[in-house]
């Protein structure tokens, strides 16, 4: 996984609340068998005015003008900052892999699904809390600067403006060293392969049925 | 002891080991899998030369994107027929035991066939990489949707790294009045608690009209949990879950049902035990619902009409709803009951069982789709329902009132097969999603309960059904 660490980048505001993951990525992406390529259909159907579909060349789409990621003051945007409920419905990762390949690093709101915001932390995607107030002013003083970067800083818990203030945020310590770290979360659990095995001989004790091979055919 | 809630039961006897911040290790006893959200999961486990921990664990089936007619003729579509093939062959090259590939009379929607088989059982963990994992806490399980570094994560370590979400009961009092089901219910209680309102929570639904729903039913309240918000909505154990659990081919036999049935009787909540929230509402008071925009909280009883974001105080959900209203095409203030559809899709894994295409057949038997409805379908669940079905006589039914009857599948649910709608087409729908462009681009979707569609299929728009059943 990658690490995050710090990040200074240029931020976008998505004013809406409720997006879902359908929006992020719609389902006709899904059908990829692959862990890339996601970046250019980010937010597809608000992006596009054409209707998107796999294999499409991006260069020969008809970019919808009004779309915040299409304005060119937003261009190598990589903090998203947004509304409450982000990220909800389908527990596709291929949201925040799109989000992740169109360039994010990291994600301000003031509240995300549970799925969603899991699946960002699994691939180095930090999805950042702050009270719904600072949110409401962040994006006020994003759309009136051009220009307008963000600072995190994960080990410190801070999100820095251009002006100076910071913001501080929560992040679950397992969550925070995971990411500081960059590790790899199977390989963190497999060092624990006796409990889990002394686990399974327990239950498998407790309640057999769980373990017996699921049988025959009707 | 201290009374417990039938949650800290399930999270307790799961836990393999728990961090000092909460962070816990729970294990994992079903594995569901599918298509879409499995293939880099494999990918990753043979990248890092991993094994999977318990493949007897696993049970795993095609249904996004397989079609629904002339299954004979294969996947025309290349994308969708390489992400199929792609699970045919990490089910081989994993070893999986127990695959319902697309041709297999049990094959259909995971969490339709889960249940069926007896492969969801009390007490269980249960896990997909599917948000509507949910549905099997009808079945007092602990099921939870996850994502596809997860999928890989339990692959590997037959684990889940979770931390304990908080409790919130929903009580249903009083019973549902005749022609209002179980997806009225639901889309009720996310028309209360929004659907943010279960974020971070666990659901218990609880209560007379709860009790009161079949297991089919309580399938259904427990599916659109996550519309709540909720990664897991749940109902504890009673006698129409052992007595629709005896018998299931996957499900434990004879003596061993019986000493397992004593176990499960114990997973509900102790009197006494407190949540961290709970929510109440009267089930007598619901109508048939309907929804009217791009979130499932948007919704209404049907005798009501088109909210007005003008009256909507708060400013984000004053244009959020001004938005739903457009992209819906509809005006503020119209009757729900004058709503014209064109298209009625029946099916998903919220309402596509045995007794949601019953019915059905009770609303259409002898009479005609209207003629300004282009297409009317009714998808059933899994191979088993369809035959099921098709025993009963229903397909004819449904054929004769002019619906198309399909194989089992997520269809139009989200149409990533061929079935979906066309731009600015509107649907009655008894899937669980009503989001802007879910059943295909600029599709209108309209959330309702099968007898519902059933009863929109005939009158080309909506209709209260309360009068007609
Ligand atoms: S029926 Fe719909 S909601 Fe259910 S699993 Fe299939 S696509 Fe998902």
């Amino acid at each position: 996984m990658d690490k995050f660490v710090t990040h200074t980048g240029l931020a976008i505001p998505l004013d809406r609340a409720n997006v879902d993951t359908d929006a992020i990525i719609p389902k006709q992406f899904l059908k990829s068998i692959l862990r890339t390529g996601f970046g250019q259909n980010l937010f597809d159907a608000w992006r596009y005015l054409d209707p998107g579909e796999p294999g499409q060349d991006p260069a020969a789409r008809k970019p919808n003008p009004d779309f915040v990621l299409n304005h060119p003051r937003y261009a190598g945007a990589s903090i998203l900052v947004t509304r409450k409920n982000f990220g909800c419905g389908s527990s596709r990762e291929h949201a925040p892999w799109a989000l992740q390949q169109y360039g994010f690093k990291a994600i301000v709101a003031p509240s995300y699904a549970d799925i969603f915001f899991n699946n960002c932390f699994k691939n180095g995607l930090l999805p950042i809390v702050l009270a719904e107030e600072s949110v409401d002013h962040l994006i006020g003083e994003i759309q009136a600067a051009p220009g307008y970067r963000l600072s995190v800083d994960l080990q410190a818990q801070i999100v820095t403006t251009p002006s100076g203030a910071s913001h501080r945020f929560d992040v679950e310590p397992s969550r925070k060293e995971c990411l500081l770290n960059g590790w790899d979360e199977i390989g963190l659990t497999l060092r624990h392969q006796e409990a889990i095995k002394a686990y399974e001989a327990e239950r498998r004790a407790r309640e057999p049925w769980v373990f017996s091979s699921p049988g025959s055919a009707t | 002891m201290t009374a417990r809630t039938l949650y800290d039961k399930l999270w307790q006897s799961h836990l393999v080991r728990e961090e000092a911040d909460g962070t816990a290790l729970i294990y994992i006893d079903r594995h569901l899998l599918h298509e879409v959200t499995s293939p880099q999961a494999f990918e990753g486990l043979s990248l890092a030369g991993r094994k999977a921990w318990r493949v007897e664990s696993i049970v795993a089936t095609a249904d996004h994107n397989v079609p629904t007619h002339e299954r004979s003729r294969g996947i025309a579509d290349p994308i969708s027929r390489l992400q199929v093939e792609t699970l045919d062959a990490n089910v081989v090259k994993f070893g999986l035991p127990v695959y319902f590939n697309m041709t297999d009379r049990r094959q259909g929607i995971v969490h339709v066939i889960g249940p069926e088989q007896g492969a969801t059982l009390p007490g269980m963990t249960v896990v997909c990489g599917d948000s509507h994992t949910s549905t099997h806490g009808a079945f007092a399980a602990l099921a939870l949707g996850i994502g596809t570094s997860e999928v890989e994560h339990v692959l590997a370590t037959q684990c889940l790294v979770a931390k304990k979400a908080k409790s919130l009961r929903v009580v249903a009092d009083g019973v549902l009045a005749p022609g209002v089901t179980a997806k009225d219910l639901v889309l009720a209680i996310i028309g209360k608690i929004g659907t943010a309102g279960g974020t971070g929570h666990a659901i218990e639904f609880a209560g007379p009209a709860v009790r009161a729903l079949t297991m089919e039913g309580r399938m259904t309240v427990c599916n659109m949990a996550i519309e709540a918000g909720a990664r897991s909505g749940m109902v504890g154990v009673d006698d129409k879950t052992l007595q629709y659990l005896r018998g299931k081919p996957f499900a434990p036999q004879g003596k061993e049902f019986d000493r397992a049935a004593e176990y499960w009787r114990t997973l509900v909540s102790d009197d006494g035990a407190t949540f961290d929230r709970e929510v109440r509402l009267d089930a007598f008071g619901i109508a048939p619902q309907v929804t009217w925009g791009t979130s499932p909280e948007m919704v209404t009883g049907v005798d009501g009409r088109v909210p007005d974001p003008a009256a909507e105080p708060d400013a984000s959900r004053r244009e959020f709803m001004e938005r739903a209203l457009d992209y819906m095409a509809l005006k503020a203030g119209t009757p729900i009951i004058d709503i014209a559809i064109d298209k009625v899709f029946i099916g998903s894994c919220t309402n596509s069982r045995i007794e949601d295409l019953r019915a059905v057949a009770r609303v259409v038997r002898g009479h005609k789709v209207a003629s300004n409805v282009k297409l009317a379908m009714v998808v059933p669940g899994s191979g088993l329902v369809k035959r099921a079905a098709e025993a009963e006589g229903l397909d004819t039914i449904f054929k004769d009132a002019g619906f198309e009857w399909r194989e089992p599948g997520c269809s139009m649910c989200l149409g990533m097969n061929d079935d979906r709608l066309s731009p600015g087409e509107r649907c009655a729908s008894t899937s669980n999603r009503n989001f802007e462009g879910r059943q295909g681009a600029g599709g209108r979707t309209h959330l309702v309960s099968p007898a519902m569609a059933a009863a929109a299929a005939l009158a080309g728009r909506f209709v209260d059904i309360r009068g007609r059943a």
